[in-house]
């Protein structure tokens, strides 16, 4: 099963209850895979005339208190940041998939993490986050799929799976299997028809004076507990390491492989492999950089996830940067080479 | 001994909306809840307010409901119906909303037949923005950005988007009606009584209302005068009647 097929699976295990999409490579083994398992299920599955159209039709049946997901890739979501906006400002939650793509614009169909920056700021207008997950392996994108949607219900707002063309298209081994909810509130604010109650209204418009300024407070302090207890990242071999690699996604199976050889060759590396993007693993990296150690950020991006690298050292260590752009992927010869070049010129 | 003669519908909330006065927002949203009522839809409607003067319409109307980006409520719609096919949807769109930004949406919606009823207000002109051209704004009419009149060379034509939708097999009922006078309000009311009964009956396709109603402040006009444009100037580029179904 390819990693794009294990996502559309692992949806339909998690109980999606509605899936919306349009057409767009690298991810277009999601929309065919569920417009026929989604009929086998009696669920919903609409090919949208467009990702406009798509993230609003999630953004209807999320407001019925269905779970619904869309999918796409890059060019595909910068469309949808006004959705994902209104996901937000409205409280709804959602799971997005971007399998990313180069860009800027038509770019290319080759894998980037480009769109690092546009998910994990929040993407469209005004101040909100959406979950990020960036797993690295089908395995791991299929595990991320329950969580996503636990998470949206959770908080009551979407969740991004990054995912990049390789992780979409490449096929691995996996188990798949319904795993617990996580305990959930109910869903009181949907609207289901006001039977029996007030009418429910789903909205995010907050016109008198200070009332969008406390409902924003309101979303921080979310933002806020979510930093605190939502974190998730693998370290791996960090205890004698003097450089860390911090790389996600596709980016940090290469660099694990990299890391392996480099041991072998007897230099001390380690990784820190971020798998919430937001919330990024800054105290994790924080408490790394207490003592002396040297960071190689690794992307598929000309220096996104670097700033965030750069904002948790906070200046007690070097932060450096390898990256390839417009769909070149690094490779585990290219990764070793850096790192020899650092432990010369740090020693 | 006293007899009631009226009363207000239990849909329609007892508060001042905040629309101006010889608004038409407020006959449309009257006719609307009284429709909801006499069918006995409030338990499971769920309605669509848009951008534009009616984005508060959730206000006005007691049912579940919920404000959208421009343009999409047809999308939303689509999202809400598809998922739960026993409840009621309408969208409520503006001539902003449903014929400039949100074409997409209402054509698509209805070339995939969605079972939804899409309540279409064409005043003519952009409302909540300042008074701006509408695609539905007539030649020669004058609006905050077509001071000179609307012309149709550099500034198009009006947009009869009910003629375009009643040409697709996905639309079952199709109808445009005015709020200028007594009989064509009860008519208009007739025909979103009927939209709403195509769709609680599962006709497979969508119903549409446009509603020629009017706007007296950026007209221009007094409430009176924009009741006569409407009969004598916008229905004849936007005839009143049956289009399909």
């Amino acid at each position: 099963m390819c990693g794009n097929e294990a996502l559309a699976e692992a949806a339909i295990i998690a109980g999606c209850d509605a899936y919306f999409g349009y057409p767009i490579t690298p991810q277009n083994e999601i929309t065919a895979y569920m417009s026929r398992r989604m009929a086998e299920e009696g669920r919903v599955f609409i090919q949208s005339e467009s990702e406009l159209a798509a993230i609003n039709m999630v953004f209807g049946a999320s407001a019925t208190g269905k779970r619904a997901m869309t999918s796409s890739s890059s060019p595909g979501i910068s469309l949808m940041q006004e959705g994902i906006s209104y996901l937000a400002g409205a409280e709804l939650p959602a799971v997005i998939v971007n399998v990313m793509r180069g860009g800027p614009g038509l770019g290319n169909i080759a894998p980037a993490q480009g769109d690092y920056f546009q998910a994990t700021r929040g993407g469209g207008h005004g101040d909100y986050k959406t979950f990020v997950l960036g797993p690295s392996s089908v395995q791991e994108l299929a595990d991320c799929m329950p969580l996503a949607f636990d998470l949206a219900d959770q908080y009551r707002m979407p969740a991004i799976i990054l995912a990049d063309g390789i992780l979409g298209q490449m096929m691995e081994p996996l188990t798949l299997e319904p795993k617990p909810r996580r305990q959930l509130p109910p869903k009181d604010w949907a609207l289901t028809g006001a039977k029996d109650r007030e009418q429910n209204i789903v909205r995010s418009l907050w016109l008198g004076e200070g009332v969008l300024e406390e409902f924003n407070k309101k979303l921080q302090a979310r933002y806020r507990d979510i930093e605190k207890n939502e974190v998730l990242c693998e370290e791996y071999l960090l205890d004698d390491a003097e450089i860390v690699i911090v790389a996600y996604g596709i980016v940090a199976r290469i660099a694990r492989a990299a890391v392996i050889k480099a041991r072998e060759e007897g230099i001390p590396v380690g990784m820190i492999r971020p798998i919430t993007l937001w919330p990024f693993p800054s105290e994790q990296i924080s408490r790394t950089a207490e003592e002396f150690r040297l960071f190689l950020a690794i992307e598929m991006s000309a220096g996104q996830m670097v700033q965030d690298v750069k904002l948790a050292v906070a200046g007690k260590a070097p932060v450096l940067f390898h990256g390839r752009m417009g769909g070149g992927v690094p490779t585990v010869d290219e990764v070793l080479e850096k790192i020899k070049e650092l432990t010369v010129s740090h020693r | 001994m006293m007899k009631t003669v009226f009363r207000r519908s239990k849909v329609l909330k007892d508060c001042p909306t905040h629309y101006c006065p010889g608004c038409g927002h407020g006959i449309a949203h009257r006719l609307l809840a009284e429709v909801i009522e006499e069918l006995d839809l409030r338990d499971r409607t769920i309605g669509i307010a848009p951008v534009g003067c009616a984005v508060l319409a959730y206000y006005y109307l007691d049912v579940d409901m919920i404000e959208v980006a421009h343009g999409r409520a047809p999308a939303v719609a689509t999202g809400m119906k598809r998922t739960n096919p026993d409840r009621i949807i309408f969208s409520y769109q503006g001539d902003g909303d449903l014929a400039a930004i949100g074409t997409a949406e209402i054509i698509h919606a209805a070339h995939r037949a969605e079972q939804i009823t899409v309540v279409f207000i064409n005043n003519a002109v952009f409302g909540m923005t300042g008074g701006q051209m509408a695609p539905t704004t007539i030649l020669g009419q004058v609006t905050a950005t077509t001071p000179q009149g609307r012309k149709s060379n550099g500034q198009g034509y009006p947009l009869q988007v009910s003629e375009l939708l009643a040409l697709l097999p996905g639309t079952v009922y199709v109808e445009r009606c005015a709020l200028s006078s007594v009989p064509r309000i009860r008519q208009a009311k007739a025909a979103l009584k009927h939209a709403f009964e195509l769709q609680m009956n599962g006709a497979p396709g969508l119903s549409l209302v446009e509603i020629l109603s009017p706007c007296p402040t950026y007209w221009r006009m007094s409430p009176s005068d924009a009741m006569k444009w409407i009969e004598e100037d916008m229905s004849k580029v936007f005839p009143i009647g049956r289009l399909k179904g």
